[in-house]
């Protein structure tokens, strides 16, 4: 640990409590359908990746098996000292032992594609897994449902998420500004920045593809809507896609959880539960540097 | 002041990755949870929701896509039992499936029993569907049989009887286990009227144009085009109607159905 950028002295904390204003920031129907969605989402991955080890291969179009020719595969093969595991992408093979295809859980080597500590329940058990992800997923559904009726009525994306023309205009400074990780403060911290915007907005396109495509595997749904198997290209498709949906899922949860710890942990999961926001003053903005570069390790 | 320091920043994600690594399923109790009565019974709603929801969206009686010659798998994965034990199928493969029948039975008028010329006598229809297994891959598979709802009109199930059950000859003794335990016992399956009548619902004698072979469930095998795999029964003998699946097996009216998977395989 070397340059410490809590530069201000000690008084510091004290004269801040005066000056910070509080705002109500998050409405009770935003903070309920937020972690109701954290945790559901939490679920659908763990569940949705023990369902995945049930076949470890995704291809593209109508159908495909073993038989056929997958572009994406987690296997467990002998190796001269045991078990390896080998991830498979297109032409690529990756030695993936220790995570994917092959992992220890408590002593003992498994093989199976994604490791038991990320999968729902943790041992392999496809009827359970499916008994969670689709429970869940009629949460995530009734719970998103609410979310966006609410949010069109209450004009809530258009007022604030949907970006302004200005907002568009000012992506390469706020890119600039996250890099940096210089966060908004005064009034300009009091609405979402552009890329925050952009962030939620194309969350909420993630989810309600992850629930089309996740519908277009359903034999019975696509008797109703077989125009879904056309849109993605087939149920192989479909469910692949339904992957990539999951890994972008991911990335978001990893930067959102990210920006939430570098823009103030306390006080943004503070928000999230009271929808009171302390404003981060505004003459605050520019020692966030230490002077002999960006603080990174 | 800075709203953040590094150290806060880096000892949050500390913990937060600590808590990830030591499981997904501990931080939720999801192993504890799973293994409650009461909590299955709780995620056993979302099973009868989806039962619900694609009976209403399916009640126009829509039919699953079918497809053209040039979809069919060059190589259409058999899974489960891939040749029945036993001496009595041993004979009946010998002697080309010869004195094969098929009974419908149970709570109807007329009990039927059919041989295999007999059936392929009956009106036939052949579909190029699409099979989707429940680990997640799929296969396409052109089938000609006689529809159920043909047989069953002409056995005349009594007004109380509201499942077809299909009785099997193989038995997945030594099945390996995915997950718990699991007993060996004789493959069946069941299925609602509403969904044994639907037009593409089949017994199946033909695939690809040839007889069944034995791996794909010669000579006889179930089509339910908008179900998963795990109910397309092979090595069919019989079919029974009933008012109750709770006397037969394990009572969950199928193989797989008493070993934890949903009745209602149409998602």
């Amino acid at each position: 640990m070397s340059a410490e950028i809590d530069v201000i002295p000690h008084i510091a904390p004290k004269a801040a409590r005066v000056r910070r204003e509080v705002i109500y920031r998050h409405t009770f129907l935003v903070r309920l359908t937020h972690w109701l969605n954290a945790l559901t989402i939490f679920i659908m991955i763990g569940s949705g990746l023990n369902i995945f080890n049930a076949h470890p291969h995704l291809y593209w179009g109508q159908k495909g098996s073993e038989l056929d020719r997958p572009f994406l595969s987690i296997d467990a093969v002998d190796g001269a000292r045991g078990p390896r595991g080998i991830t498979t992408i297109g032409p690529v093979k990756l030695d993936t032992t220790g995570f994917l295809g092959v992992a220890t859980d408590h002593g003992q080597v498994l093989q199976k594609a994604w490791p038991s500590w990320l999968t729902i329940p943790s041992n392999q058990d496809l009827a359970d897994a499916r008994h969670w992800h689709f429970f869940f997923a009629w949460i995530l559904v009734a719970n998103g449902a609410v979310y966006l009726l609410w949010g069109l009525l209450s004009r809530h994306l258009k007022r604030d998420l949907w970006p302004t023309w200005r907002d568009l205009k000012s992506i390469p400074r706020s890119v600039l500004d996250h890099i940096r990780l210089r966060h908004p403060t005064g009034e300009a911290a009091k609405r979402y920045n552009v890329l925050q915007r952009l962030a939620y907005l194309g969350l909420i396109a993630l989810v309600s593809l992850m629930v089309l495509t996740g519908l277009t595997m359903s034999p019975g749904f696509d008797a109703f809507a077989p125009w879904l198997l056309d849109l993605f290209g087939g149920r192989q498709s479909a469910r692949s896609i339904h992957f990539f949906c999951a890994s972008g899922i991911v990335a978001f949860i990893v930067v959102h959880l990210t920006e939430v710890v570098l823009a103030g942990p306390i006080n943004e999961v503070k928000s999230m539960i009271t929808g009171r926001y302390a404003v981060p003053p505004e003459h605050d903005r520019e020692p966030a540097l230490s002077p002999e570069g960006p603080p990174c390790p | 002041m800075p709203l953040i320091t590094r150290r806060t920043a880096l000892t949050t994600s500390a913990a937060g990755l600590g808590l990830g690594l030591s499981g997904c399923s501990k931080i939720l109790f999801a192993d504890k949870l799973t293994a409650s009565s009461d909590f299955q019974h709780v995620l056993a709603r979302g099973e009868a929701w989806t039962l619900a929801s694609q009976r209403f969206l399916l009640s126009g009686g829509a039919l699953a896509r079918e497809y053209s010659p040039a979809d069919i798998s060059p190589k259409f994965k058999p899974n489960g039992t891939l040749y029945p034990g036993g001496e009595d199928y041993e004979d009946a493969v010998n002697e080309d499936f010869v004195s094969w029948r098929l009974k419908v039975d149970g709570m109807v008028a007329r009990p039927l029993s059919l041989s295999l010329p007999e059936l392929r006598a009956l009106p036939a229809r052949t579909q190029i569907t699409r099979h989707d297994c429940v680990e997640g891959w799929s296969a396409i598979g052109q089938w000609t049989g006689v529809p159920v709802g043909l047989l069953l009109k002409a056995a005349g199930p009594f007004p109380q009887a509201k499942y077809a059950v299909f009785h099997c000859a193989d038995n997945l003794e030594g099945e390996p286990a995915k997950g718990g335990e699991q007993a060996p016992g004789q493959y069946y399956e069941s299925l609602a009227l509403v969904d044994a009548v639907h037009p593409q619902t089949l017994i199946a004698y033909g695939m690809n144009g040839r007889p069944l072979d034995v791996a794909h469930g010669a000579p006889l095998r179930l089509r339910v085009e908008r179900q998963l795999g795990y109910k397309q029964a092979k090595y069919i003998q019989r079919i029974q109607l009933t008012d109750r699946l709770s006397g037969l097996y394990g009572g969950k009216g199928g193989y797989w159905e008493d070993r934890g998977y949903e009745w209602y395989a149409g998602i």
